[in-house]
């Protein structure tokens, strides 16, 4: 009885220490969905409340949820500011041949850039360029930080 | 008694030849090196002084290029000087064979120059020290700042008498010399021999520049430049410095390699977010669309004939390698292994294509047989990709990149290159950090 009653403190702890544990490594990567980023830490804003970025997952160019979210916003920003034009850069994380990103990050932006016409924003008013690999926002060698540098950003360019 | 004497003589005769050649077989990892004596060539005492060159020191600087040469192929062992038994002189007239046998020399190398009416001339033999006879032997004259190459080409000489294979020293090797943050790095065009000397820069590092490759005869270089923030392939002529875009596109160009003629570039046009590829023919300036496909289509490179094209799709979802005729047609799918695959680069011999994979968070150099079959992974690290041949197809070099830091410190990019047998990895002396290798064919040939 007595040892039982042990073992059930000591699975308690056991289990407390998973769930904490649990907690903190999701608190770490909590910024991570599947392997596209969700955080704010490198995201700059044309304007208060609109996003100049959005991420992207290993090898995709298609937008989440959340990039469409932020696209969104820039389009709406982007109609009241008629005479604003924009670039749009794409980019990929440093785990790709330089060539292979080269065309990934020109996907990625284009795919930024066709969403925003979805949304009635005028294929002149935005240009493309990819940098592929060239340009990481992070140049950590982490999950975190390659998450960070698949992205395509909004730039004014006037 | 004439006649025995003769028989004997004969007789010497054959046995010599049937020792006599000391061959190395490349197609293997050498573990075992074939010990040569490379004896510093001797300087004629009526040499005479030529500006921007140490005569004195000529004759050993020489020897120590071609030892140098030797020593990086693997396959030789260069022995120490010190145990040298004859003087370079002597030695190049005669060498005492069974002296140099002592020191366990199987092959010796001597020569002889001679600095004149602002020439250089040299000659060197080659000696199989085990049939006591020479193999190769030959002089010529060139101007005495192209003392480097002169000590390339007769490592090319003695290479290629030894191993039956064309030798590959007296080339070059272009690159992108990188400098700076990681996130900030500055990027420019260089040059060097294949030994890291004579380095060279080509452009100032005001923009980005990638990937350049040689023409046929390497006095032209593809490249591709963000030049006023416009990514495009460009033409550059080494001996000009004249530039200029190749082709009329309104988008991206990338990826771009010569023909085996010269005469075309084949390259990456990427528009609306897909990338095809396209070559251009250098005088006609036509253009021709390769593949169409919604796919990114990238990295597209000849074979040695002309005929096919190997390249990197996207198309069943991951980077794979393709093979297709040059006009586009019979496009074939040739890898399937675990992984995914990029960088295809047809050998000059055109059995092999090298390549890059990924898998599992790793990096791998590797070569297969032109069908896909027969893979075979060289070398493993955390990143490495752009394989490209030596002109004999048996080296390959390619960059390296060290896993950086939270700040990106540690951070570095090298060029290595590794024998396709696996064997006799090394990396290559840079003046600064290094990406994008593309090695040269044989300047003298």
């Amino acid at each position: 009885m007595m040892f039982n009653k042990n073992l059930k403190n000591i699975l308690l702890v056991i289990f407390a220490t998973l769930i904490l544990s649990a907690c903190s490594t999701a608190k770490k990567s909590g910024d991570i969905d599947g392997d596209v980023y969700t955080g704010k830490e490198t995201v700059k804003y044309l304007a208060s409340g609109v996003p100049d970025r959005v991420f992207f997952a290993t090898n995709k160019s298609s937008l989440t949820t959340a990039a469409r979210e932020t696209l969104r916003k820039q389009a709406t920003y982007l109609r009241k500011n008629k005479s604003l034009n924009v670039t749009i850069e794409g980019h990929a994380d440093e785990r790709g041949t330089r060539e292979y990103n080269l065309a990934l990050g020109e996907r990625r932006a284009n795919a930024a850039r066709d969403y925003l016409m979805t949304y009635g924003i005028s294929g002149n008013r935005i240009a493309v360029i990819s940098y592929g690999k060239e340009k990481p926002v992070n140049p950590a060698s982490t999950p975190l930080a390659w998450s960070q540098n698949r992205r395509s950003v909004t730039v004014k360019v006037n | 008694m004439r006649k025995i004497i003769l028989f004997f003589i004969l007789n010497i005769f054959l046995i010599n030849k049937s020792n006599a050649l000391i061959e190395i077989d490349i197609t293997r990892g050498n573990l075992d090196p074939l010990p040569i004596a490379i004896s510093p060539l001797h300087v004629d005492v009526n040499s005479q002084n030529y500006e921007g060159v140490k005569i004195k020191e000529l004759g050993d600087n020489i020897s120590k290029i071609i030892e140098n040469n030797f020593r990086a192929t693997g396959l030789f062992n260069p022995l120490k000087k010190e145990a040298f038994v004859q003087k370079p002189d002597i030695a190049h007239l005669k060498p005492r064979f069974e002296d140099w046998r002592l020191i366990k020399a199987q092959a010796l190398v001597t020569g002889k120059l001679l600095v004149k009416d602002g020439k250089l001339k040299v000659e060197f033999r080659l000696w199989d020290l085990a049939a006591a006879k020479e193999m190769t032997a030959l002089a010529f004259t060139t101007t005495p700042s192209n003392w480097r190459r002169v000590a390339h080409i007769i490592s090319d000489k003695i290479y290629e008498r030894l191993t039956g294979e064309e030798g590959y020293f007296d080339t070059r090797i272009i690159y992108v010399s990188e400098d700076g943050p990681k996130n900030q790095r500055v990027k420019k065009l260089a040059i060097m021999d294949q030994d890291g000397a004579n380095t060279k820069y080509l452009t100032l590092g005001n923009e980005l520049v990638l990937t350049p490759r040689f023409n046929p005869t390497n006095q032209m270089v593809t490249y591709m430049s963000y030049f006023r923030n416009m990514p495009r392939v460009y033409l550059l002529d080494i001996e000009t410095g004249t530039q200029e875009v190749v082709g009329n596109f309104p988008g991206m160009t990338f990826a771009p390699r010569f023909s085996p003629d010269g005469k075309k570039i084949v390259m990456s046009f990427a528009k609306d977010g897909n990338s095809d590829i396209y070559t251009m023919d250098l005088d006609s300036r036509v253009v021709e669309r390769i593949t169409d496909h919604s796919s990114i289509d990238t990295s597209p490179s000849f074979s040695p004939d002309g005929k096919f094209i190997a390249f990197n799709s996207d198309r069943s979802g991951l980077q794979q390698i393709y093979v297709m005729r040059s006009d586009g047609s019979g496009v074939k799918r040739i890898t399937f292994g675990n992984g995914i695959y990029g960088t295809p680069v047809w050998s000059p011999r055109g059995d092999l294509i090298a390549f890059t994979k990924m898998r599992k968070g790793r990096f791998y150099i590797g070569v297969m047989r032109t069908d896909g079959s027969g893979e075979r992974l060289l070398t493993e690290n955390y990143y490495q990709e752009a394989p490209s041949w030596s002109p004999n197809g048996r080296v390959l070099v390619f960059y390296r990149e060290t896993k950086a830091g939270s700040k990106g410190e540690g951070f570095s990019a090298k060029l290595w290159s590794i024998d396709i047998t696996g064997y006799n990895e090394r990396r290559l002396k840079t003046e600064t950090d290094a990406s994008d290798p593309s090695w040269s064919s044989l300047l003298s040939k």
